[in-house]
């Protein structure tokens, strides 16, 4: 696990497809510049799209870490 | 002394509960709906309003009569929740008191909270901004039509998608398709938020020569130079420029403290009580709950809410769960619609476009109001719910 301090942790196990994607956007609009936010997500569509859309977005995809059931994915906010 | 209850906000969720309670409980229960306005609104009819093939007048009824006798009807603006006095605050003074209290008070459009929205863009989700829009489309002669989405949760998921083919279909018959693009900006890296629908109408887009730009969540509007830019970084050009708003819950949530940072009543999925609070419970667009946010919804909400509080009032344990049933049409355009079925465990499997969907939207439109808000639509009509569900 990553040992950069997380500024906020969005828990979206249990949300269906867009919600995890489109809570970390909602924490990216809300949130400063070097932010650190991680999202837990069970949900297969989120390792596809959040990466996917971290990329597009010019953030930085600290890790992604699979755990039992779901995925870890650390992001700066870089702008 | 028949138990009280409280229903905040008088569209389809709180209207249908409220005449479920009277119906089932009789003189057991004094439910009140408490509606700054006292009018319903048909909101699924803006659409059809924005392009011309509806006019305002059939979208809107005095609340009153859609309500049991037996319900009362205060048309009043809530101000504050008391959850532990049980009592709701009123904008004009005094209070009501509850044994339960429902809290149905839908979303806010926050038009002011994207920078140049409300100058630079139009829109169809208020019958203000359809009429706005239907005149602007009528002027246009032609050029770039930028359709996007300003903010995630939005009412009605399907709807941006059924203005975009709606009005590609429009462009075409008003003889100015040539001379025009239509796009989509949508804020995933698909059209529409659920894949199945979105592998079933990207296909018919692009036949129809929409093009679609994947992850733009709008973010600002420059209307002095025509263009909106994205979250993501991106800018693009625009002569027509229609918008989603952003959305937020009610101000008496805001202010009651009740909700999260959008204002959405944080809620349990199942049992649809708002966290923490045994008498009181989240319906439709007010709930934070990862389903859509429309009239559906609600309507296949509100009778597990009003069996929970009539077996609260007698005194057994409640039985009934809500399992995230929703049942929404999609036009396509081109006197076509699918149809969108789902719940928690059973994701859509939408059938390919037909006239027989379109049709059966249209006369649901018409149906509306004598059959939903009083809860004479059957709960599993045939071939409105998805198998297992």
């Amino acid at each position: 696990m990553t040992t950069t301090d997380i500024t906020r942790s969005i828990d979206a196990r249990g949300m269906p497809c867009p919600g995890p994607l489109m809570s970390l956007i909602g924490a990216i609009r809300e949130g400063q510049v070097d932010d650190v936010i991680e999202v837990l997500s069970s949900d297969e569509g989120s390792r596809s799209d959040i990466p996917a859309w971290v990329s597009k977005a010019g953030h930085e995809m600290v890790e992604v870490v699979e755990d039992e059931g779901f995925a870890h994915f650390v992001i700066r906010k870089v702008k | 002394m028949p138990a009280r209850v409280v229903v905040l906000g008088g569209g389809v969720g709180g209207t249908l509960v409220a005449n479920l309670l009277d119906k089932e409980l009789g003189k057991d229960v004094q439910v009140t709906v408490v509606d700054p306005t006292g009018m319903h609104d048909y909101q699924p009819g803006y659409l059809y309003v924005a392009l011309g093939e509806a006019s305002g007048h059939w979208l809107s009824r005095d609340e009153r009569t859609l309500l049991r006798k037996g319900v009362d009807l205060a048309i009043e603006e809530a101000v504050r929740i008391h959850p532990d006095a049980q009592t709701v605050q009123l904008a004009r003074g005094g209070s009501l008191e509850y044994d339960y209290l429902v809290i149905a008070t839908g979303a806010r459009l926050v038009h002011d909270a994207i920078p140049g929205l409300a100058e630079g863009s139009f829109g169809f989700y208020s019958l203000g901004d359809s009429e706005r829009l239907r005149e602007e489309l009528r002027r246009f002669t032609g050029g770039r039509l930028l359709i996007g989405i300003a903010g995630i949760p939005y009412k009605c998921p399907p709807a941006p998608v059924e203005f975009t083919m709606m009005v590609e279909e429009y462009f075409r018959k008003k003889g100015i398709r040539d001379k025009s693009s239509v796009t989509l900006l949508s804020p995933l890296n698909r059209a529409f938020t659920i894949e199945s629908a979105s592998k079933l109408i990207q296909p018919i887009m692009e036949q129809r020569g929409i093009e679609l730009e994947t992850f733009f969540n709008v973010e600002t509007v420059q209307p002095s130079d025509g263009t909106v830019s994205s979250l993501e970084g991106d800018t693009k050009e625009y002569d027509l420029l229609v918008l989603v708003p952003p959305h937020r819950g009610a101000q008496v949530v805001i202010d009651s403290g009740l909700g999260d940072a959008g204002g959405w009543l944080p809620t349990d999925k199942h049992t649809l009580n708002v966290e923490g609070q045994e008498r009181i419970f989240g319906l439709g667009d007010a709930t934070n709950l990862p389903i859509s946010k429309s009239g559906s919804t609600a309507h296949f909400e509100a009778p597990v809410i009003a069996s929970r509080i009539a077996s609260m009032i007698h005194g057994t344990a409640p039985k009934e769960n809500y399992g995230g049933r929703v049942m929404c049409f999609l036009e396509t355009g081109n006197g076509q619609a699918t149809a969108l079925r789902f719940d928690y465990e059973h994701p859509p499997v939408p059938p390919q476009p037909n006239r027989g969907w379109h049709m059966a939207k249209w006369i649901f439109n018409r149906a509306y109001w004598e059959t939903v808000p009083q809860g004479r639509l059957p709960e599993q009509a045939p071939g409105t719910m998805p198998k297992g569900a």
